[in-house]
């Protein structure tokens, strides 16, 4: 079993839900039920394959290195191979990943939005599983790109085709800013094969490689993998496309976009950008961790002025993102894992929040805060839940977002040595004051939907029930999620915290030692 | 008598390697024999023609196949006709794309009436020009290639003859490239008086030498701009929009591929074999071709309403990327070829796919606007995914085919490793960017909005010989994706043998 999976671990689960959808693809359209079961099982088994390799992971005992590397060629004239594998950073991405598609599966089984199409629909689902598998597998710059790239053309036919009213505009402007940035990203991925030492797009051999890349050349390189990945997370100031396509895009979209796609950003950064570039990275971390925390306090402020839901918990989005960002910023292992951890926490407790305003939106046809109230009332365990969530999600101790945001907070009090302390510890005050913020509009947000006596127009309303047994189910596993790791938070530190010190082991470690930031700042 | 012949004229027939010519053989013989056929059998010979065509141009694709695997390099005529891998790719791909346009010329073609025996023995003269082109390593012998490519390309354009667009069509092509050949004659002439031969391996050594004799700039200048014309980059490109539109739409293929393709194959040929030497003159007019054409192309696609129109720029935004790697062809050498061919490979796979979309759909609704395209998703799925992959691939979206191609251009100029190389992956980045917006606008017209009221949404059929092509051009556009390899295996070391 640990040979086969060695082997084929990775590349199975990458590419079984492709096989599904091109079975699926075969089937007629109104078989309905037989899309949806293929789908669900599909997901299914990748989500058991994740669990097996879980095992095997926790077997090896070696989360710091990777883990069931494949190493094949692929495009050998340029020198791109495909390299798969995991260690303790992909791998809690990875599982999340596969956690939270079937749950997608499972919430839509009954509902899906109009125009319907549950074919069309599972199908891009099962394509953007494959892109976001993969991406976090691929250990080749040219593999990484294009599954991260794979995932564009699912989400915007999901947006475009199942959203809302803005759909087009917001389908259109989402498709645009990725591309922008990853077209970008491509030409730094192509100026670090030509002025590294070795020309490889392997990820495992490029941080030595590209050591003695002139710093200048480095700053630019960074730059162009800065706008890549920020955009995706996406960064002050190019969040704009993210509120829109939140909005506009069908509950599951909104889920996977929450959930996984704007990890896709902030894990480039952590596996790619800083580990290859440490020089470059030390440059530009003032600047990244201003625009945390711009995004920190501006998300808290656009969540205060929204009377959409959804709107809102897409504003708590950047948010959320700019703590992760602030983490990463501070270039120290404590800080970079807090960004994992907060990775992690913020796609369980998001997406969550994602679902439960689809199911909001589905019982009273409208997301106006204004309009809403006494969900405590009419639907008390859906009240309760979204309690939770949002208690979650204003960093509540014992809930998984404090991890994710106070460890931030605290890695900024102290960065890597090369750093402006002073600069970090005003960062850290705003970002505290952020926190503040979110427990301000979460409160506000509970207190307009939950509480209260529902309004008329909703009073007698049949359609307002409570949580279904779909619902339940793909609920659940998410919730059991966000307290097990509030409660035992070493779960998931125990495996990034190796991965983190080992991939970024040469720069990260002088945050005690001393050694190559301050031999970087000496150049 | 006939012996004494030489000794009068004093002519010495030169040595012909009839296996190195035997694909341009093979297409004239196949060309005969369609004029003959219509000159023995008449009307009953129609039902025929298009079928000998095809298959005549797989005929012609054997002895590429054998001069391949023979493997050595031939030369002719002094070097005036060469087979080196780069023709053989570049043959195979005339001759390859020509089948495709002949699977979707078969119906619009017998069900419009109009000259078929003419129309195929002009299509194959029309490839033979290309094949020679790929060859051709001498002025006169790239001229006479040109013209025989593009005065049947002319007569075609202008197919339509009771449609005065088609007319127009024609005659703005013949004009334009009429033109574009004097300016290129005149470019040539001059070279040809500095280094008193046409061969490109001469007059690369004539033009060779850092002096600024202003003669060896505009000979140069004049050449490259004659093919700007043909490969329809800005501010060369006026005739295209107009051409692709009036032109029947298998033409409009075949001119936005294979002519096109045949203007880059002559390109490559003169920066690589004919002015090595003159990086300094041609690097920085091409620089400005590729980023005036790539923009330009984008800018105004944004603003069409017709599908063959936005083909039209979006193909002049295309020529502006494969432009690209010759504008660093100096410093990188026979990569940018690589990647030049590359792109030209997957585009022509691409490309031709979309217009086999195209002609399926106005087969139904018989417009070119883009809004006929609402509501595709839902009378005729399958036709929308596929031209969501052609069109999505155009884009240069990941895995499909378009990727590689965009990727070997960034490549390329970032290899380089010069101001002028970064600077254009930066603008090439951009654009690739603003072109998504237009693609995907046709994406959008075709899954999110409903068809109107009054259009007919039963199921469309296609016909089988469409359908033939649309899996060929899907085909190859996924496999160049997904397995790059299977391109770049033909792509890879020398593709020029240069004579020294």
């Amino acid at each position: 079993m640990g040979e086969f999976l060695n082997d084929w671990g990775l590349s199975i689960p990458t590419f079984l839900p492709i096989i599904g959808a091109a079975v699926m693809l075969l089937i007629p359209k109104d078989r309905e039920h037989l899309h949806k079961l293929i789908a669900l099982a599909t997901t299914l088994a990748v989500a058991v394959f994740g669990l097996l390799l879980l095992i095997q992971f926790i077997d090896n005992d070696n989360y710091g290195a990777l883990n069931f590397v494949v190493d094949k060629g692929w495009i050998d004239v340029i020198d791109s191979r495909y390299i798969m594998g995991v260690d303790g950073i992909s791998l809690p991405l990875m599982l999340l990943t596969m956690l939270i598609v079937p749950l997608c599966v499972i919430y839509s089984w009954n509902h899906f939005p109009e125009p319907h199409n549950p074919k069309a629909f599972l199908i891009l689902l099962l394509i953007l599983e494959t892109g976001m598998i993969g991406t976090f597998a691929a250990q080749d710059l040219i593999l990484f790109f294009v599954f991260f790239e794979v995932v564009l053309l699912p989400m915007y036919f999901m947006i475009g085709v199942w959203g809302g009213e803005n759909r087009r505009y917001a389908a259109i402007k989402f498709f645009l800013f990725t591309l922008f940035g990853s077209a970008l990203m491509l030409v730094s991925f192509l100026a670090l094969f030509f002025l590294a030492d070795a020309n490889t797009f392997d990820m495992r051999l490029l941080p030595e490689a590209a050591a003695g890349i002139a710093k200048s050349s480095q700053v630019w390189v960074f730059g162009g993998m800065f706008l890549g990945f920020g955009i995706k997370v996406p960064m002050f100031p190019f969040h704009t496309w993210l509120p829109d396509a939140h909005t506009e895009a069908p509950t599951v979209g909104s889920v996977i976009l929450a959930a996984v796609l704007l990890k896709l950003g902030t894990y480039g950064f952590v596996r790619i950008a800083i580990p290859i570039l440490p020089e470059a990275a030390a440059e530009w971390a003032p600047f990244i961790g201003l625009l945390a925390v711009v995004g920190i306090i501006y998300g808290a402020l656009g969540c205060l002025a929204q009377r959409d839901l959804k709107r809102l918990v897409a504003f708590s989005s950047v948010a959320h993102m700019g703590f992760v960002m602030l983490g990463i910023a501070t270039l120290t292992d404590f800080g970079i894992n807090a960004a994992v951890f907060g990775m992690v926490a913020h796609g369980l407790i998001t997406g969550m929040l994602f679902f439960l305003a689809g199911s909001v939106k589905e019982r009273y046809h409208t997301l106006d805060m204004s309009r809403l109230g006494g969900l405590l009332v009419q639907a008390p365990r859906m009240g309760w839940i979204l309690g939770f969530c949002a208690m979650a999600s204003l960093g509540l101790p014992g809930l998984a977002g404090f991890w994710g945001e106070f460890p931030a907070i605290l890695a900024s009090y102290n960065p890597a040595e090369v750093l402006a302390e002073e600069t970090f510890r005003s960062y850290m005050v705003i970002a505290a004051l952020g926190t503040v913020l979110a427990a301000g509009y979460l409160l506000w947000m509970l207190q307009k939907t939950a509480f209260g006596n529902p309004r008329e127009e909703f009073a007698n309303d049949p359609h307002v029930r409570d949580a279904t047994v779909s619902e339940y189910l793909a609920w659940a596993p998410l919730l059991i999620l966000i307290l097990v790791l509030g409660v035992y938070p070493h779960l998931l530190f125990g495996a990034t915290d190796p991965a983190v010190v080992n991939s970024l082991s040469e720069c990260l470690d002088s945050v005690t030692s001393g050694t190559c930031f301050d031999a970087a700042a000496g150049k | 008598m006939l012996s004494s012949l030489p000794s009068i004229v004093g002519f010495v027939r030169p040595d012909i390697d009839w296996h190195a010519v035997a694909p341009e053989l093979t297409l004239l013989g196949v060309g005969a024999v369609v004029t003959l056929l219509d000159i023995v059998l008449l009307e009953r010979g129609r039902a025929y023609t298009s079928a000998l065509a095809g298959i005549g141009l797989l005929v012609a694709l054997i002895p590429i196949v054998t001069l391949a695997a023979d493997g050595t390099t031939r030369e002719m005529f002094g070097g005036a006709f060469v087979v080196d891998d780069f023709a053989l790719i570049l043959k195979a791909m005339f001759i390859v794309v020509a089948y495709i346009v002949v699977l979707l010329s078969t119906n619009y073609i017998a069900e419009g009436d109009y000259w078929e025996n003419e129309y195929y023995g002009l299509l194959l003269a029309s490839v033979m020009g290309m094949v020679l082109m790929a060859s051709a390593r001498d002025l006169v012998t790239i001229f006479v290639a040109l013209e025989l490519l593009s005065i049947p390309a002319y007569l075609m354009a202008a197919w339509r003859k009771a449609d005065p667009r088609s007319n127009e069509a024609g005659l703005k092509y013949y004009l334009m490239g009429v033109f574009a050949s004097a300016i290129m004659l005149y470019g040539m002439s001059l070279l040809f008086g500095l280094a008193g031969d046409t061969r490109l391996s001469v007059i690369s050594d004539a033009v060779s030498g850092g002096d600024a004799n202003p003669v060896v700039i505009l000979g140069i200048i004049f050449v490259i701009v004659g093919f700007a014309f043909k490969v329809s980059g800005f501010p060369f490109h006026t005739w295209a929009p107009d051409t692709y539109e009036g032109a029947p739409t298998p033409v409009t293929a075949f001119l936005a591929v294979a002519s096109k393709a045949a203007g880059f194959v002559a390109l490559m040929q003169l920066v690589h074999a004919g002015f090595p030497g003159r990086d300094d003159v041609y690097q920085p007019l091409l620089w400005i071709l590729a980023v005036g054409s790539m923009t330009a192309g984008n800018l105004i696609a944004l603003r069409q309403e017709n599908i063959v129109r936005l083909m039209a720029y979006s193909g002049v935004s295309q020529a502006g990327f494969m432009l690209a790697p010759l504008a660093v062809a100096g410093d990188i050498g026979g990569e940018a070829l690589s990647a030049v061919i590359i792109y030209v490979l997957i585009y022509a796979a691409m490309n031709l796919g979309a217009f086999a979309v195209i002609i399926a759909v106005a087969r139904r609704t018989a417009s070119g606007q883009i809004r006929s395209y609402a509501g595709l998703f839902k009378y005729a799925p399958g036709m929308t995914i596929l031209m969501t992959i052609f069109l999505f691939s155009l884009a240069g979206i990941p895995p499909l085919g378009g990727w590689f191609a965009k990727f070997a251009v960034f490549r390329a100029v970032v290899e380089a490793d010069t101001g002028w190389g970064y600077s254009l992956a930066a603008i090439a980045a951009v654009n690739s960017v603003i072109a998504l917006f237009y693609y995907a606008k046709v994406a959008r017209m075709m899954w999110f909005e409903d068809a109107p009221e009054e259009a007919d949404t039963s199921t469309l059929r296609v016909p089988p010989s469409l359908v033939a092509a649309l899996g060929l051009t899907a085909a190859a556009t996924l496999l160049f994706g997904i397995y790059p390899a299977a391109i770049t295996h033909f792509t890879e070391g020398t593709l020029i043998a240069l004579p020294y």
